[in-house]
């Protein structure tokens, strides 16, 4: 298949219709409307559900809805959105049907704006919603990987009967890149034997995410984690650049990820051995192949678009055997590989311990520059 | 006595469970649910139907009826509903609503179905009162009407005023049969399960959203006996709620008549 230029919101629902997608529901929201808009067209010409639903709320539970069905469905929205879609979210993980959701992330809190950022990344990562989950979290770094990583998504939903994210950034959903399509896989329309698809000759069958006998509720609840050991065991997936000799690393995931790519190219051609850790599964966290390089590393430099939530995931496996220093940028800003650049130089330069402070130690640099008066 | 002489007069329905509800003696919910097992036995679509149960009394609607359910978050079941419907739109599907899951948390997405002519039918059930949760003030709690959470009487000064959704959503173009009846005589729950009969064969035939709306009776919330209940419901309720056809799109009509 020929390379084409396409827009990263475009390629990943026309990447979820090559993978089989039966019905969509959506709320239109920057930066992900053009998900949307190319659904509203590209759906029915199929033959295919789509529905702009009256909000994130009703555009989740159809989702809900159609997930009983154990066919294939999906939302996408952007951070504001999903903060509403997190009640669904919840229910759809209690019942164990299977559902992907695109979250293409801007500035926040609140309205916030609709620049790229990645200040969603604890509350998708690491829930948002109530009772106790994880889902499964996929971050491209390029419309190439945001289109492999989609039908995956449904694949893994599938597998493991949960949801699936696809956490990007206003970013990768509004830039035009040369990538490939997959071919058409056949759309399955065949219910499993769990859905409620009802049929001459069989039994009942009923969905909900209720346990109103707690032991019962418990026993789900260790269902559910001993499904998320094996999701951890299985389903983790990075990339990983200059790794094998490196003394420094940096980690990025997503555009920041790439981002820092430039720099650290940039630090090798000055022979600084330094490498660059891209988790592409935020959750399962690449844990493993971490563990392993904070035992060696001189300096961990995590970056990130927003204030150091990832951070905490890397500090709590380099468990101070390395000092872990931070580059953030938030609100919306993209930082430029120069900036990262610099903060590869510094980290270089430092001599604090592996009890830095790393995000303290960012946030004085913040206030003393961009951030005066803050 | 021969063979000829023995008619079941009366049993239950397939389409329900055989096991004991949960619901308070006196209550209309068994009622309610009966007419939909009679009737979706009738249509022989049992094997074809799947629900959507709420949040409140009816919450564990799925174990009483003995065919497809989902239970849905709080107000959502509309929207659930169509999600099912669009993937499945072979099959029916409806939704089963209290007033504080409709008409509160649920009102928006119950509009957004309507006015897009959803291919669903929902029926609700309007008792003034949130059951479940021990009677609290609902949108449908009547002026002056005492609950748990209006102790001296629904002050339409600071709790505002009823919401009569059956005539709010008949106002909208894609709602194609909007119709209110009561279940406190058994000439109303005659009338009440044509009503349910013709929102199904609205559905079958295509013709777009059906909503029945069917006053009840909260004995044990109300603090009345079963008997006063039904009183209080014609007494109070009618003249507030009064029963009737909001909307029957001509395609209606023709299914309604055929029903009748």
């Amino acid at each position: 298949m020929a390379k084409e230029m396409i827009k990263g919101n475009v390629a990943v629902a026309e990447a979820a219709v090559r993978a089989g997608l039966v019905s969509y529901f959506g709320y239109p929201i920057t930066p992900q409307t053009e998900l949307l808009e190319y659904l509203s067209a590209r759906m029915p010409e199929l033959g295919r559900a789509f529905v702009q639903a009256e909000s994130e709320l009703g555009a989740i539970n159809m989702v809900y809805g159609a997930a009983c069905t154990g066919l294939r469905t999906m939302s996408s929205s952007s951070s504001p959105g999903v903060s509403l879609m997190t009640e669904g979210i919840s229910y759809i993980y209690g019942t164990e049907v299977p559902a992907v959701l695109v979250d293409v992330m801007r500035g926040g809190p609140g309205l916030g704006n609709i620049s790229p950022s990645q200040a969603d990344y604890t509350q998708v990562v690491h829930g948002g919603g109530h009772g106790e989950y994880h889902l499964i979290v996929l971050a491209p770094a390029s419309v190439q990987e945001a289109i492999d990583l989609t039908a995956e998504a449904f694949d893994l939903a599938e597998k493991y009967r949960t949801v699936a994210v696809i956490l990007m950034d206003g970013f990768l959903g509004q830039m035009m890149e040369p990538a490939v399509l997959p071919p058409f896989k056949p759309v399955n329309m065949e219910s499993p034997d769990y859905a409620v698809a009802p049929k001459e000759g069989r039994e009942k069958r009923f969905l909900s995410s209720i346990n109103i006998d707690a032991p019962a509720q418990e026993r789900l609840n260790i269902h559910q984690m001993r499904k998320w050991e094996e999701i951890t065991r299985n389903e983790v997936r990075y990339e990983g650049y200059f790794l094998d000799d490196a003394e420094y690393v940096v980690v990025g995931f997503g555009t920041c990820g790439r981002i820092a790519l430039t720099a650290v190219r940039e630090a090798r051609e000055k022979g600084i051995k330094i490498g660059l850790l891209r988790p592409v599964s935020l959750s399962p966290y690449p844990t493993e192949i971490l563990d392993k390089l904070a035992e060696r590393a001189k300096g961990f430099l995590v970056v990130e678009m927003n204030n150091g939530q990832m951070l905490e995931d890397v500090v709590s496996v380099v468990a101070r055997r390395a000092p872990v220093h931070f580059y953030g940028r938030m609100g919306g800003m993209v930082p430029y590989p120069d900036e990262i650049s610099q903060a590869i130089d510094e980290m270089i330069e430092s001599d604090a311990g592996p009890e830095l402070d790393g995000r303290a130690k960012w946030l004085k640099h913040m206030r003393e520059t961009i951030g005066q008066g803050a | 006595m021969t063979d000829t002489d023995v008619k079941v007069v009366y049993k239950r329905p397939i389409g329900l469970t055989d096991i004991t509800t949960h619901y308070c003696p006196g209550c209309t919910h068994g009622v309610a649910h009966r007419l939909i097992a009679e009737v979706l036995e009738e249509m022989g679509e049992l094997r074809n139907t799947i629900g959507v149960a709420p949040v409140g009394c009816a919450v564990f609607a799925y174990n009483y009826f003995d065919f497809d359910f989902v239970e849905a978050a709080h107000g959502r079941a509309p929207a659930m509903a169509t999600g099912i419907k669009r993937t499945l739109p072979d099959r029916l599907v409806f939704t089963y609503q209290g007033d504080g899951d409709l008409a509160s948390m649920g009102m928006g997405e119950t509009v957004a179905a309507a006015a897009r002519g959803e291919q669903i039918s929902i029926f609700f059930i309007n008792n003034t009162n949130y059951g479940m949760t021990g009677g609290q003030m609902a949108p449908t709690t009547l002026p002056g009407q005492k609950t748990s959470s209006s102790p001296l009487g629904r002050d339409v000064e600071t709790q505002g005023y009823p919401i009569r959704t059956a005539e709010m959503l008949a106002t909208l173009d894609g709602a194609s049969f909007v119709v209110r009846r009561s279940l406190h005589d058994a000439r109303s729950i005659r009338n009440a399960k044509r009503a349910i009969r013709t929102a199904f064969e609205v559905q079958r035939a295509g013709l777009g959203f059906s909503m029945v709306e069917l006053l009840s009776i909260c004995p044990t919330n109300w603090g009345l006996n079963a008997p006063k209940s039904r009183e209080w419901l014609k007494d109070h309720m009618l003249p507030y709620y009064p029963v009737g056809d909001f909307k029957v799109s001509e395609e209606a009509e023709r299914v309604m008549k055929e029903v009748r």
